[in-house]
């Protein structure tokens, strides 16, 4: 049997290069004046479901939800041997917590159903909360394993899988279709394949298009679009107009938990003692945490 | 009690019978949010034979336990958890719910979340109670959900204004386990659980369990390492340090990514929150969220060859230095002073 997989990946700060004026006076994120990155955890998540599309066969879609230079993270799932892939992007689910953000992904998986598998990373590494996933799933009524290490098998509508715990691990056997969250150690994401990048560096979404099309009087976008979705180079956008979404349960609205205030830390002057890196300077520390009867 | 009583509510997560060590804290610190609110602690208990545990929470002042026991509950399995779970919250409507930052609490609280549209912060380091005025509105007695956010140099307060439930995950460690002297005399409340077949869509067929080897909680002494080690090789030395000193070895997130030491063994946020006698910082710059899970150590030695470094802020001795030089320095000293 083959299995029909949808990824979620997701754009993220690279908050290993954090400067500063990157949080807005409401508390959330500035993300334009961040460099950002392919989220790590998900990126494994796509190879997962590439090795299972190439052991068993089937399609791998991809979905994001994010803003509109998000189609960057899509191009670089094509490349790595992705199907397809889909952008969800609105103004209106702007500033959305996991709540709300699972909300609106969970309405785009119904709309892209159906599928076998939804494959995620664990948790991104902008918020580490891990909570999209399994809100996603429980959202749609799947099953969820999260944690999985590696996908054991798969034999009809039964997947094993293993999976972290506490203290060791699990082997767990689950009926399609459900929810994976994939963990760091899982597998070795690919390299884009050289062909790949040549065939799919010019897929767009509709916005890229009209931009491409702008100052041009002999470019008609719909001309344009047909083009691309005939060549397999068009990444839909699907907009709060294309799902069915309560507006009320989106953005930042639709966000239970609200970011009441930001401090920022300033350390105070350091009150601390300054030993010398000395062997004498070593001598003394040692005294002194005798003194603290810490050592002796 | 009365119907209009606010109840704090901890979920307990127990292996087989012992119950997580997170959760006592926060039992602890539940109950010190009941308080405030002059509301209830209660406990959630979901598994099998857990009369025991269940009187254990007592000791931790929880006033009621909701107690959820059966042959099929044994071992924590996300869908019939969840569906007990996010059942008692619809029932029961409590002001709060607090869940460890496990991989249980992490893979059971969104989806109890979701599915009552509840708030919900993970890993945080503070929970506090307070009136809070939000967009020109007033709101009495919410939960502060507290925790270092983006990129490390800021501390965000979450609110949850609207949302009759709050809810929050708070790591191992975060919060101090407190017994009560005398127990409180608290009752069972058995809730009932009828197996059905969709609680079995995904079955446990293997179990592999290791009680873990480190306890950095109960070391009197942390040597830790940061990405400043620069390599897993110059990590080792901390081994050393820490064989000679009689100490545990720890890690930030950062040294944890970059494969220098496991993730078990990492102090922070995101990690494990730690009280030693004495806490050796090496090649520790000392972000916030590295800092929320060390900085109540009793003595802090920071070694960094950067002097502006946060973590000097933080410490009682700094050392601006190499630390492959300072280490055997010290490692020298301890020997010829104390052997």
């Amino acid at each position: 049997m083959s299995y029909h997989s949808i990824v979620m990946v997701k754009q993220v700060p690279d908050t290993a290069n954090i400067s500063g004026q990157v949080m807005k006076p409401d508390g959330t994120v500035n993300r334009s004046k961040l460099p950002t990155i392919f989220n790590p955890e998900d990126k494994v998540a796509l190879e997962l479901a590439l090795q299972l599309r190439d052991r068993y066969g089937g399609t791998v879609r991809v979905l994001t939800m994010g803003p509109l230079k998000a189609s960057d993270l899509l191009r670089d799932c094509l490349y790595m041997g992705a199907d397809e892939a889909f952008l969800v992007s609105d103004r209106k689910f702007a500033g959305a917590d996991t709540l709300a953000t699972s909300y609106v992904l969970a309405e785009a998986l119904r709309k892209l159903g159906p599928y076998d598998i939804i494959f995620a990373g664990r948790q991104a590494i902008d918020g580490d909360t891990a909570q999209v996933g399994p809100q996603t799933a429980e959202k749609l009524g799947l099953p969820q394993i999260t944690y999985a290490e590696a996908i054991l098998e798969a034999q009809g509508p039964q997947i094993t899988v293993k999976r972290k715990v506490d203290h060791g691990f699990e082997i767990l056997e689950g009926t399609l279709p459900l929810l994976i969250t994939v963990v760091k150690d899982a597998a070795t994401p690919r390299p884009f394949r050289a062909k790949r990048v040549m065939a799919y560096k010019n897929a767009h979404t509709l916005l890229e298009l009209e931009k491409m099309t702008e100052g041009n009087s002999l470019l008609y976008v719909d001309q344009l679009k047909e083009e691309y979705v005939s060549k397999g180079l068009f990444i839909p956008t699907l907009t709060a107009d294309d799902l069915d979404v309560d507006l009320s349960r989106c953005g930042l609205g639709g966000s239970p938990t609200k970011v009441h205030k930001i401090e920022s830390v300033v350390l105070g002057g350091s009150a601390h003692e300054t030993i010398p890196a000395t062997r004498d300077g070593m001598y003394a520390l040692i005294d002194k945490l005798m003194e603290d009867h810490i050592f002796g | 009690m009365n119907e209009n009583t606010q109840k704090v509510w901890v979920f307990i997560e127990q292996h087989e019978g012992v119950p997580a060590d997170v959760s006592l804290e926060l039992l602890s610190k539940g109950r010190k949010l009941a308080e405030s609110l002059n509301g209830e602690l209660q406990a959630v208990l979901i598994g099998h034979d857990l009369q025991a545990l269940a009187a254990e929470t007592f000791r931790y002042g929880a006033r009621e336990v909701l107690l959820a026991d059966h042959p099929q509950l044994a071992h924590y399995n996300t869908l019939p958890y969840s569906r007990i779970m996010s059942e008692l919250v619809d029932r029961h409507q409590p002001r709060i719910v607090l869940f460890g930052g496990t991989f249980i609490g992490r893979d059971l609280a969104p989806r109890v979340a979701s599915h009552t549209r509840s708030g919900l912060t993970a890993d945080c380091t503070d929970l506090q109670i307070a009136d809070v005025t939000y967009l020109r509105k007033d709101y009495s007695q919410l939960l502060l959900q507290i925790r270092p956010a983006f990129g490390g140099n800021i501390i965000a307060t979450i609110i949850c204004p609207d949302s009759p439930v709050q809810m929050a995950t708070v790591r191992e460690g975060v919060m101090e386990k407190i017994p009560l002297a005398q127990p409180v005399d608290g009752r069972i409340t058995p809730v009932p659980y009828s197996p059905s077949a969709a609680d079995q869509l995904v079955r446990i067929i293997a179990r592999h369990h290791e009680e873990s080897k480190v306890n950095l909680k109960a070391a009197p002494i942390i040597v830790a390492g940061g990405y400043g080690m620069g390599n897993w090789q110059n990590f080792q030395i901390l081994y050393e340090l820490a064989r000679v000193i009689g100490g545990e070895v720890a890690g930030t997130r950062a040294a944890v990514d970059a494969g220098f030491i496991d993730q078990v063994r990492q102090v922070g946020q995101t990690g494990v929150t730690v009280r030693p006698k004495l806490y050796i910082a090496c090649g520790i710059s000392g972000a916030i969220q590295h800092r929320a899970g060390m900085c109540d150590s009793n003595k802090i030695i920071a070694v960094n060859d950067d002097p502006d470094a946060p973590i000097f802020g933080v410490c009682h001795y700094g050392i601006v230095g190499d630390v492959m030089e300072v280490i055997p320095k010290l490692i020298d000293a301890y020997k010829h002073k104390l052997k």
